[in-house]
């Protein structure tokens, strides 16, 4: 039996260490699409430039975050163990194969595209490895921030589908995999945390969840299978395709959002003996 | 080999926060900081209830989650045990705070006193290297080395022991080697059953508490 006070939120990461996981995933993942994608053109430079400012745009919110930006280099120093440095570098190659893949050759768009992937998984892991937070060293908080980042740049890919025009039948369908992936992985996500992590996180990662489900997984779901039908003009598909992805996209940064800043609760201190003093009860 | 130890007999403490207060005047933190503390809890219920002080600091641990996750490698662990954090590689990103499982690393975005404005001690003390970066008990390793330089032994020289061990007013605190088998610490473990907080993580924990006598 434990023993301890209740735990409690962290209040060291805030909203900008959430914003770099929610624009880090969501950009990672539209480098990935726009590569499937074999956009070209306008189109191309138009997606890498907003998956790399995405991602750059998190790198901000930390570096605003940290005590000591002027040391922020320092970060580089310890990628034998540390997620975090990973992280760093992963991003510091991706941004010079993203802007090759734009003026030497198309072909480092499929590097860029690993390197997302890469960066996508260092932060994963970067919150696995936060064992202080119940909530945050579940296993399957890897493949679930992974698939979260991935179904993000999917949503903002199809969002502006209508503008690049390099959607397919083939992205519709990853898609809608990703979107229903997203949800299966949050279910078993969330089974295992009913052991370990505090009842006060679990309220906001329930309502999450519950946005996660309806707005970010079948509403999504259900546009992508009238837009995929052919019952519909291709205005009206390329509408409901938007609508899926602003949806998908949405509710995936709600739920990290919520995930780092509503639900990290740590898990207190235990004792799993009480001293015997005195007379033995 | 060495492995420098600290043990905390819950039997005997009885919540003064004696050693709160001497970490504090030893390392000058600021308010809201307390690299040692004494958590006051309560169990059971009326009339079957009981109260336990129980001390908490860093827990210089094996196998520090703090260590690993850090991108500068600013915190170390020592041959001894000690984990350190060198506060001029550290930039402040909170990742060892979010990673320790014992809540027990703090960081100071802006200097904070007292009383508002800075006392004359609090001017003469300031650390501009602690601000912003993090910060957590040292086992008050510049005191075990200047000890050890002088031949003497830490958890028996009060010169070469932490401020909290020396100043523990029921002897609820020991620190010592845990290699050496002779140790106070080593003693200690040997004659009471004891544990160590959040086992079940794997980080090997340098911290003992004691809860009850060595059962025959």
């Amino acid at each position: 039996m434990n023993y301890g006070p209740k735990p409690w939120q962290q209040t060291q990461w805030d909203w900008r260490a959430a914003g770099n996981f929610i624009c880090g995933g969501a950009g990672s993942g539209l480098i990935v699409f726009a590569a499937l994608s074999g956009a070209s053109g306008i189109g191309m430079v138009s997606l890498m430039l907003a998956g790399l400012g995405l991602i750059g745009l998190g790198l901000l919110f930390v570096w605003l975050e940290i005590g000591r930006p002027l040391r922020a280099f320092n970060v580089f120093v310890n990628p034998r163990t540390s997620w975090m440095s990973r992280e760093a570098i992963s991003a510091t190659l991706l941004f010079p194969a993203g802007l090759a893949a734009l003026l030497i050759a198309p072909g480092f768009v499929w590097l860029a595209a690993a390197l997302a992937l890469a960066f996508v998984y260092c932060q994963s892991r970067m919150v696995h490895a936060s064992k202080g937070i119940p909530a945050w060293r579940e296993p399957l908080t890897v493949p679930l921030m992974i698939v979260t980042g991935l179904t993000e740049g999917g949503g903002l890919f199809w969002l502006a589908a209508a503008w690049h025009g390099a959607g397919s039948l083939l992205l519709m369908v990853l898609f809608g995999a990703l979107v229903l992936t997203r949800a299966l992985v949050w279910r078993a996500w969330r089974r295992r945390l009913d052991a370990s992590a505090a009842p006060r996180a679990l309220a906001p990662i329930d309502t999450a969840g519950r946005a996660l489900h309806l707005a970010g997984t079948w509403l999504p779901l259900a546009a992508i299978v009238l837009a995929a039908s052919a019952l519909l003009g291709a205005a009206a598909a390329a509408a409901l395709m938007a609508t899926a992805g602003l949806l998908a996209a949405l509710a995936g940064a709600w739920f990290k959002f919520t995930l780092i800043t509503r639900g990290g609760f740590n898990q207190g201190f235990a004792l799993t003996h009480l001293p015997i003093r005195g007379a033995r009860r | 080999m060495t492995r420098w130890a600290m043990v905390a007999d819950l039997r005997r403490c009885v919540g003064c926060q004696t050693c709160t207060a001497a970490c504090k005047v030893t390392n000058a933190t600021s308010p809201g900081v307390q690299w040692r503390r004494v958590l006051d809890m309560e169990f059971g219920i009326y009339p079957d209830v009981q109260r336990v002080f129980v001390p908490v600091s860093c827990q210089h641990c094996d196998e520090p989650a703090c260590m690993d996750v850090c991108p500068t490698k600013a915190t170390k662990k020592r041959a001894d045990g000690i984990v350190t954090i060198d506060y001029d590689l550290c930039i402040g990103c909170a990742y060892c705070a979010i990673a320790c499982p014992y809540q027990q690393r703090y960081k100071t975005a802006r200097p904070t006193y007292a009383y508002g404005e800075a006392t004359e001690c609090e001017t003469q003390r300031f650390d501009d290297a602690r601000m912003a970066v993090a910060t957590k008990c040292t086992f008050c390793v510049d005191r075990i080395d200047a000890g050890i330089a002088k031949g003497l032994k830490p958890g028996v020289d009060p010169e070469a022991t932490p401020a909290c061990v020396n100043s523990c007013i029921t002897n609820a605190l020991a620190c010592g080697d845990l290699e050496d088998p002779d140790s106070n610490v080593s003693r200690l473990l040997a004659e009471n059953q004891h544990f160590r907080m959040h086992e079940e993580l794997g980080t090997g924990p340098g911290f003992f508490y004691i809860w009850d006598r060595e059962t025959a």
